[in-house]
Parts: C-alpha cells; sequence; structure tokens
C-alpha cells in the first residue's frame, strides 16, 4: 500500500512554490510526481512588447541567480541577428561577470545543500564565502544581482582598471575556502554516507532526458556550451570541463565544487589578459531576421531564441532555462530511495523553478490565440496526458 | 504527611520542574548561543529561549481533525512530567543522598518516556509526516537504547559491591574516586555521550524531525501551549542528561566551596561537547542511525562492559 506523501506547494526546503507528490511505501519512495505551473511570469508575451534593449533588462530577472547567463545569451541572439560580434574586451568582461556568477551560484547550491542534509554550519558557512564574490560583482558591475552589464554588442559600463587587484584578492580567498570545502566534502564519512550511491542518473538515462550542465557532468557525459560552442573569452584560457562518471549525489556536488575552482582560473586568467579598447559594438538596428544564442549557465545550457521583423520589437523571443530539461531527471533518480533522501535529489540539480514556468500562444500580427481558460484546459489536458504515459 | 508535601514540593519546584526548566531553558540559550557563534551568526540574547516558550504559552492550541484528542495532548505531558521525576530524583540522590533500591532503572526507564510519548502523540495526531516521524522516532528509540543501557551498567559493574542505587554508585565515587578514571567507563561515556545526542533529537540523528524533510515530523501538529511542553521537555533532558551522566561516571554534583565550580565546569563540559557534534555533522538516514548504533556502537559498548569485567 502506498501513501501519498506531499512536498510543497509551501515547504522549508524549497524556495519556490512546486508540489511534489511522493507515493511512499513505508520509507522508500515507489514513484513521484511533479507538478509545476504555479509561478508563470509571462515572460515570453512581455519581451515581445519591450525593445530589444529593453528585453535584456528583462531576461535577467527571470531568475536572481543566472541574470547574466539570460541577459547574456539574449544578447548573443540579438548579435547573431546583426551578424556583429562584441568587442574583445567586452568579451572578457563578460566572461569575469559570468564567472563570479558561477561560483556564487554553485557556492549558494552548496549552502543550501548542507541546508537539506541538516548540516547547518555549511549552510551558513557556504553563504559566507559567497557574500565577497557578490562584493566582488558588485565592484565590477554596480549591482550584486540583476548585473544590468549586457547588451547586444557588449557591455554597458566600463571598469577602471585600479580594482582588479581587489577582485584577484577575493578570488584567491574564495579559492582558499572553496578548498576547504571540497577538503570538507571529500573527507566526511557522514557526508559520503549521504550522498555516496544516492539518486543515481545513469549516462544512458542522462542522455535520454536531455539533462544539462552539472546534472549531465556527473552522470559522465562530456557537454558544455563553453568550450562546445565556442563564446566569450573561454577559448583563450585554460581551463577544463569537470565529468564525474558514477552519476550519484556525490559526484554531481564533486562537479560542482571542481567547477568553482575552474572558474577561478577563468577569471584570473581573463583578469590577467584583459584588452583594452571599446566596450561595445553599436548597434543601431535590428534587420528582419533569426537569432540564437546559448551559453552555459551554472545549472545547464540556457537557450535565448529571437525573431526579429525589423522593428524594434522581437518578433518572438524564446527562452529555454537548463531547469525544464533537467526536472524530469528526477523520475529515475528518486525511485526505490527513501523520503531523506527524497528531497536531497530533488534538490541536486539545482532547480529554478521560476525560471522554466512560461507559455504563451500568439499569432504572427501579435493577436491572442488562446485566453486564459483555454491555456489552463490545455494545460490540464497536457497533464493528463503525461499521467497516462507514466 | 510532611515529607510526602515535601516531595511534593521538590517535584514541582525544586529540583523538579521549575528549576529544571529554567536551568534547562538557561542550557537552550547557550547551546543557541554557541551554535550561533559556530555558524558565524550573532545568536538571540538569554532570554530567548523563555520569550518562546511564554509566547507559545499564549497561543491557541489547534487539534487537526481525526486526531485523537486524549493521546496528542497527554502523551507531550507525560515526557514533561518523567523528565521532571528523573531530574528530581537525580538531585535528591546528589544532595540528600536519598535513594531506593533499584532507583536507576527507574531513571533509565523514565528517561525513555519522553520519546515514547513523541511518538503516541505523533501517532495520534493523523498527519501523514507526523506518523513517518514517529516511526524513525520508534526504530531510533530501538536503536540507542541497547548501547545506552549497556553504557550504563558498565559503570555499575565497576562499582563494587554492585548496586543498582544511584547514592551508592556516588558513594563509591566519593571514595575510589570518580569512574571516568577508569578506561572501561571513559568508553561507555562516550557511548552514553552519542546516544544522547539521539535522546535529544540532535543532530546527526534529528531524523524524527528533520525539518526538511518531514517539516518538524513528530512535532508538526503541535501548536500553543502543547507545543510549549514538547520544547520544555526537550530544554528539561538537555539538562537532565548531563547530569545524570556526571552522576554516574564523573562524582556527581557537589553544591558547597569550590564543589559549585567543578560541578558547573563538568555540566559545561558535556553540553559543549554534545552542542559541537550537533554543530559539525549533517543528519544521517535512520536506517544509517540504527546501524550505526547496533554496529560500531553497541561493539563499543559490549568492549566497555568486558573492559569493567576484567577490573580495568
Amino acid at each position: 500500500m502506498s501513501t501519498i506523501i506531499p512536498i510543497g506547494p509551501f515547504h522549508p526546503v524549497l524556495e519556490e512554490p512546486e508540489y511534489i507528490q511522493l507515493y511512499v511505501d513505508g520509507e522508500t519512495v515507489e514513484k513521484a510526481e511533479i507538478d509545476l505551473g504555479r509561478i508563470h511570469r509571462g515572460m515570453e508575451l512581455l519581451a515581445q512588447e519591450k525593445t530589444f534593449d529593453q528585453d535584456v533588462f528583462l531576461v535577467e530577472r527571470i531568475c536572481g541567480i543566472c541574470s547574466a547567463s539570460h541577459s547574456w545569451a539574449a544578447s548573443l541572439a540579438m548579435e547573431d541577428i546583426v551578424g556583429v560580434g562584441p568587442t574583445d574586451r567586452a568579451r572578457y568582461l563578460r566572461t569575469i561577470v559570468h564567472e563570479l556568477e558561477r561560483l556564487h551560484s554553485h557556492m549558494l547550491w552548496v549552502g543550501l545543500a548542507g541546508h537539506i542534509l541538516g548540516y547547518w554550519t555549511v549552510f551558513m558557512w557556504g553563504w559566507k564565502y559567497r557574500e565577497p564574490v557578490l562584493d566582488a560583482l558588485e565592484m565590477i558591475t554596480g549591482n550584486r544581482q540583476n548585473y544590468a552589464w549586457y547588451k547586444a554588442g557588449g557591455v554597458r559600463r566600463d571598469v577602471a582598471d585600479d580594482i582588479w587587484p581587489e577582485v584577484v584578492k577575493i578570488i584567491d580567498e574564495f579559492d582558499k575556502n572553496n578548498d576547504i570545502l571540497i577538503g570538507a566534502f571529500l573527507d566526511d564519512p557522514v557526508i559520503h554516507g549521504r550522498l555516496k550511491g544516492v539518486g543515481v542518473l545513469t549516462k544512458e538515462e542522462a542522455i535520454h532526458y536531455g539533462c544539462l550542465g552539472p546534472t549531465a557532468r556527473g552522470s559522465g557525459v562530456d557537454i558544455d556550451v563553453r568550450r562546445d560552442h565556442d563564446y566569450g573569452a573561454y577559448s583563450e584560457v585554460d581551463w577544463n570541463v569537470i565529468t564525474q562518471p558514477e552519476g550519484d549525489c556525490m559526484a554531481v556536488s564533486v562537479v560542482r565544487l571542481l567547477e568553482m575552482k575552474e572558474a577561478c582560473k577563468i577569471i584570473k586568467q581573463c583578469i590577467a589578459k584583459l584588452p583594452g579598447g571599446p566596450i561595445a559594438t553599436e548597434i543601431r538596428e535590428f534587420p528582419r531576421g533569426e537569432g540564437i544564442g546559448h551559453i552555459e549557465a551554472p545549472r545547464g545550457e540556457s537557450f535565448h531564441f529571437i525573431r526579429s521583423n525589423g522593428t524594434n520589437m522581437p518578433e518572438r523571443h524564446k527562452m529555454r532555462a537548463p531547469t525544464f530539461l533537467n526536472i524530469p531527471s528526477f523520475r529515475p533518480r528518486v525511485k526505490g530511495e527513501t523520503i531523506s533522501d527524497a528531497v536531497l535529489i530533488f534538490a541536486i540539480i539545482d532547480p529554478c523553478y521560476s525560471c522554466t514556468e512560461r507559455m504563451a500562444v500568439l499569432d504572427p500580427t501579435g493577436q491572442s490565440l488562446m485566453t486564459g481558460k483555454d491555456l489552463i484546459k490545455l494545460s490540464h489536458e497536457k497533464t493528463e496526458k503525461l499521467k497516462r504515459e507514466y | 504527611m510532611a515529607s510526602t508535601l515535601g516531595l511534593v514540593l521538590n517535584f514541582l519546584i525544586f529540583p523538579g520542574l521549575l528549576f529544571t526548566a529554567i536551568v534547562g531553558l538557561l542550557t537552550q540559550w547557550v547551546d543557541r548561543k554557541v551554535s550561533a557563534r559556530v555558524q558565524w551568526r550573532v545568536g538571540p540574547p538569554w532570554y530567548q529561549p523563555f520569550a518562546d516558550i511564554l509566547k507559545l504559552l499564549g497561543k491557541e492550541i489547534l487539534i487537526p481533525e481525526g486526531a485523537g484528542r486524549t493521546g496528542f495532548l497527554f502523551a507531550p505531558l507525560a515526557g514533561l512530567a518523567a523528565v521532571g521525576v528523573v531530574s528530581t530524583m537525580l538531585w535528591l540522590a546528589n544532595i540528600q543522598g536519598g535513594g531506593f533500591v533499584g532507583d536507576l532503572i527507574g531513571v533509565l526507564y523514565l528517561l525513555t518516556i519522553p520519546s515514547l510519548g513523541m511518538i503516541i502523540g505523533a501517532a495520534a495526531s493523523g498527519n501523514p509526516l507526523a506518523s513517518v516521524g514517529a516511526s524513525r522516532e520508534m526504530k531510533l528509540v530501538l536503536a540507542y537504547e541497547l548501547p545506552f543501557i549497556i553504557a550504563i551498567f558498565t559503570a555499575v559493574t565497576k562499582v563494587s559491591p554492585m548496586t543498582l542505587r544511584l547514592d551508592g554508585i556516588l558513594d563509591y565515587q566519593a571514595v575510589n574516586g570518580v569512574l571516568l578514571g577508569n578506561a572501561s567507563c571513559i568508553i561507555a561515556f562516550i557511548v552514553a555521550i552519542l546516544c544522547a545526542q539521539a535522546k535529544l533529537t540532535y543532530p546527526p540523528f534529528d531524523v524524527p524531525e528533520a525539518d526538511t524533510e518531514l517539516m518538524d515530523g513528530t512535532h508538526m501538529e503541535y501548536s500553543g501551549a502543547a507545543l510549549a511542553v514538547v520544547k520544555l521537555s526537550q530544554a528539561m533532558m538537555l539538562f537532565t542528561l548531563p547530569i545524570f551522566f556526571i552522576t554516574i561516571f564523573w562524582g556527581g554534583i557537589v553544591l558547597t566551596g569550590w564543589g559549585i565550580l567543578y560541578t558547573i565546569i563538568k555540566y559545561v563540559i558535556i553540553v559543549t561537547i554534545i552542542v559541537l557534534i550537533k554543530n559539525t555533522n549533517p543528519r544521517v538516514r535512520i536506517d544509517q542511525a540504527v546501524r550505526f548504533f547496533w554496529g560500531p556502537v553497541t561493539v563499543l559498548a559490549i568492549i566497555g562492559m568486558v573492559l569493567a569485567m576484567v577490573g580495568l
């Protein structure tokens, strides 16, 4: 006999409203059903009603943690339409801010993992280590989050050269603290007991579900947009793609921890090599055309598609956050695990539900084809269909 | 008649419920403050635990639909009363030398009542998460009781002539030096501290309450004064268990001259060990907890027992 344990829509471990039903027999999870759709914000429709320049600010607000990723992906898509690239200095500045974002995003996840494991000390320490990274971001861009830093063609503001020694100091300090954390993670027998062999996602499953980012790399899938689709300054600095073959929670955690070390390396090299010159290519008009931009956000590949009809607003702006593809990997991971591990398994992909949820159906003239009621009906039908499938 | 009244007063005021509650809450403040400093936080002011309890006392008690009313409300009270009795017995044995044959067994028995109370209360609440918490608590009790009892009886074995009276153990220590001076009792003490961690449901053994998994599990449906009783009995356990260990292993409580300072130092050391273990470990899974207590901890406890029997 299976009991249903509800997780959410409000639960201490989840920052966002989503609803997960665990079908459990005793403590063993037989099945998990994930019910999203509580935080739809109409981002895509909004993006079609704003100018290209305003759009970058809008997509920044898709996610508070990966605001640099989305705005960079959107900028790349716009540059793709126009057919110009950013200046050299802009490429390096963009890369530095993006990697700083990866640092703070991964460190935030380490803290949350500690919180989920009931390890409050790691939670507090992780977030304390994260704080200087935000200071560095504030020094460079002027903001701790939502940097307002990327734009089509380059970046918005130049940076005075005298702040870089301070940033390098922060990164060195962070790297040292990260080493302590890596040591604590790899040596602590209790953490090993909680993470090792838990929630295994095999390489085949990861490919089948189309997982992205650290989730895929933790299962031994060697993908990374930074290396595979060259953008920014990544091809000009020395760094490695971290993969782990095991596919369990430990492997994903190790991937994140080691990726932070790589990010530190990238930032320091970029600062050392930072070229001078203008910070942006001027873009006056967006011609008719289509463009895509995809970058490696901390959680995986962020994908933006923009179609321009020659006006100053995009005709279609499609955005896909990595969580969208990572969510279904819960299913194979959670089966046969205990309730204690279920919450950890949900958190291992570093989910960002709010970033994922969007939908609007329009015809090319901008007329709404479906009302809110139609959308709800459609959504119910789709949910029913999915439920029948599983 | 007068002695009966005295006993009732002992139970209700000093050294029973009221005194234990006050010192327990102060200890809880120390716990919260030390934890906060370890985690680079500031921590609450000293009166915070009292304020929490006071606030809860003034709140409405909600009883979930479908809950067994009596069991739900009386189970925590039974736990509170049991801790009060244990505290009274320990202090009377320490200060007045009052005891009776086999009171050690009584103490061991009463120390499990708060856990059993939580199991009954959580099961009566009718909440699925609370019932999972209750089943975990049950497994945890089964896991830690065996090594805990072996550890305590190591001390009993060491005392000659063997006695099950608390004051007997104290008298032996007063003459022959504290039991912690022996290798066997050091092992038993370590085992007892580990079991105390589980008795207090502190990390790494906070599985029944696991806030990120079960949203406070066994405590989930409690509110208002009922929750205050639950929290209060936890705070009192935090006071009673170290006192119990001091009594059994570490020469007991002395309330004259330098003895007061010595007693406080002993108490603070035990509390600090508990708080440090709490702050340097993530939560284990329930199966890992059971395997840990029935495996290495029980083996350790048995080694201690064997050492005590060969006279070490």
